[in-house]
């Protein structure tokens, strides 16, 4: 039976890094990249009698992001202990939220080729991170940094709600997105801030019940999720129709080998003895605070790019791209304040702003840009109206971006201004024209193809500043055509 | 109710905790006896009753997002049996 016989299951559990400034439960600093346990204290080392201390930024973005997602915000949340032995989590335990989290039943809506769906969000909790260790194969011993130990988390869960390895992904795109709205992480997934397990089960087509589910760990580029997704679907079809059967267990994905494999020092580590974390009373939320947090929520990329549509007419190509990053929506919707030719704007977005950006390397993004959108609307008024023209715009906005000069005083440096004084064009045209007699000859004679040899002796004589418009209108009236 | 020892040497193991055969005879024992203690527990009805999982009725006392400063390095390692550079070195983790 093919692949096809089958329908894969999938739910995703979602550990996003909070962008706070400190650690949960002490003052350490959450930055990336530090030397190895420099942003590390007594707290988050485990040491005997330390007790922690919550940190209020990171209620606020729990109930920030659940609100986002549509959640109950729980008035009563509880930490628990989940207790296992690994050398990155020096207390022996993980101070998280196990039976009473505190954001419940949210969703998310994502495009698929059969039009939108609506994921749900089953839990969002409040966790820390544990440290990184690396294993170094010089001296045969792994290496622990309990810098990330302690670090906010939101460890946000499906519903097994998904269907193939292309929704997972969509779901996680549009996850992200919301989050990097918010504010609430970065969404870098290449520095672990933004990390997904996902649970794989396939059943026949037409049952009801669930296969035997997986667990897939470590995957961290949207890529190898479904690279991951679709081997471990392949395999399960593969095992169930030769006779075998799923065993329940945590596999990690081989980018190296391309494949699946058991994770087999997991398989024990299932009985976590969850119980309530005595250091830590329950945690009430005011509504007080839920109104706060409410009234703070920015718009969010969904119904941003609906709107970009609708108010700005722009294609849904378009405004996907400018809705990507909230800092260019935003900066995009200030220039549309200056330029009224929407879809104009939005082509100067894609093309000559996203050149320069790409080719400062990062160097300078939407929000460290030299011009205003003031300047950017007076430019492309310039070209609107004929005072310069579209190549000499490009030129014009390469100098805005490096120096942050007005427009205007950038024409008139760089002489880039258009003659658009018929008199002055009419005036060179005729010139042109005596001084090539035999070519007008041949010209009104049939030959057609020569028009260009008289636009470019005429714009050579001009230093390429003629209008272009009005010397093709020219040339064509006085040539008698 | 009789922990039976495949029991105390599930949850020795969950511990990270090595015990002698007499050991294992002597925790079911005792383990048995605490579990009997909790079981005349529930016994009483207490379904309409908050379960008191902390001694303190207090609500949270939360802190604001600002950084103090972290121990240096050398001093939150001066217990490391091993170290490296400013790393803890630990047996080898496979995985």
């Amino acid at each position: 039976m093919p692949l096809s016989d089958f329908q894969p299951v999938i739910g995703l559990e979602v550990h996003a890094q909070q962008l706070t400034k400190s650690k949960i439960f002490c003052g350490c600093s959450t930055e990336f990249g530090a030397e190895p346990n420099r942003n590390t204290c007594p707290v988050c080392l485990g040491m005997p009698g330390v007790l922690p201390v919550l940190n209020q930024r990171v209620v606020e973005f729990a109930i920030r992001t659940g609100l986002a997602l549509g959640c109950t915000i729980k008035k009563t949340s509880v930490w628990s202990r989940k207790n296992y032995f690994y050398p990155d989590l020096p207390k022996g335990y993980q101070i998280t939220q196990y039976d009473q989290p505190i954001c419940e039943w949210g969703s998310l809506t994502i495009d698929t080729p059969e039009g939108e769906k609506t994921i749900r969000i089953r839990r969002i909790h409040m966790e820390e991170d544990a440290g990184k260790s690396v294993h170094d194969a010089s001296v045969g011993e792994s290496l622990v940094d309990l810098n990330r130990a302690g670090v906010p988390l939101l460890e946000i869960v499906s519903e097994p709600d998904l269907r193939s390895a292309d929704e997972a992904v969509e779901y996680l795109k549009a996850l992200r997105d919301v989050l990097v709205y918010l504010g609430v992480n970065d969404g870098n997934m290449e520095e672990g801030s933004f990390r997904c397990d996902a649970n794989v089960s396939v059943m026949r087509k037409g049952e009801t019940k669930y296969g035997q589910r997986v667990e897939l760990k470590n995957i961290n580029s949207f890529r190898f999720i479904k690279q991951a997704i679709e081997y471990e679907i392949a395999r399960h079809v593969e095992v169930i129709e030769s006779g075998g059967k799923i065993d329940q267990e945590t596999r990690l994905w081989d980018t190296q080998r391309g494949e699946t494999r058991s994770m087999r020092s997991k398989e024990e580590a299932h009985d976590y003895r969850y119980f309530p974390e005595p250091d830590l009373p329950p945690l009430h939320i005011p509504d007080a605070l839920i109104d706060q947090v409410a009234q703070g929520l920015p718009e969010l990329p969904r119904p941003k790019l609906q709107r970009f549509m609708s108010q700005y007419g722009l294609p849904a190509y378009d405004a996907k791209l400018l809705c990507a990053e909230r800092p260019l929506a935003e900066f995009f919707e200030a220039c549309a304040q200056h330029s009224k030719d929407y879809k104009k704007l939005s082509n100067w977005f894609q093309g000559e702003l996203a050149r320069l950006l790409n080719e400062s390397g990062g160097t300078v993004g939407i929000s460290t840009l030299k011009f205003t959108p003031a300047q950017l609307g007076e430019l492309l008024t310039a070209v609107e109206k004929g005072t310069i023209s579209n190549n000499a715009a490009k030129d014009v906005l390469g100098e805005m971006f490096r120096t942050g000069k007005a427009p205007d005083a950038i024409i008139a440096e760089k002489g880039l201004a258009q003659v658009s004084d018929t008199g002055a064009v009419e005036a060179v045209v005729d010139e042109v024209l005596a001084k090539n007699a035999g070519e007008v000859e041949k010209y009104r004679a049939g030959k057609k193809q020569i028009f260009g040899f008289f636009v470019g002796q005429v714009m050579k004589a001009m230093k390429g500043k003629g209008n272009p418009t009005l010397v093709n209108e020219l040339l064509k009236k006085k040539l008698g055509d | 109710m009789k922990l039976t020892i495949e029991q105390v040497r599930h949850v020795a193991n969950l511990a990270r905790l090595s015990l002698t055969p007499e050991e294992e005879q002597r925790y079911a024992t005792q383990l048995s006896a605490v579990l009997d203690a909790v079981a005349q527990l529930q016994e009483l009805d207490v379904s309409g009753v908050e379960p008191t999982s902390h001694a303190t009725l207090a609500s949270s006392l939360l802190r604001e997002d600002v950084t103090r400063p972290s121990l240096p390095p050398e001093k939150g390692l001066a217990n490391a049996p091993v170290k490296m550079g400013t790393s803890f070195a630990v047996p080898k983790i496979i995985e």
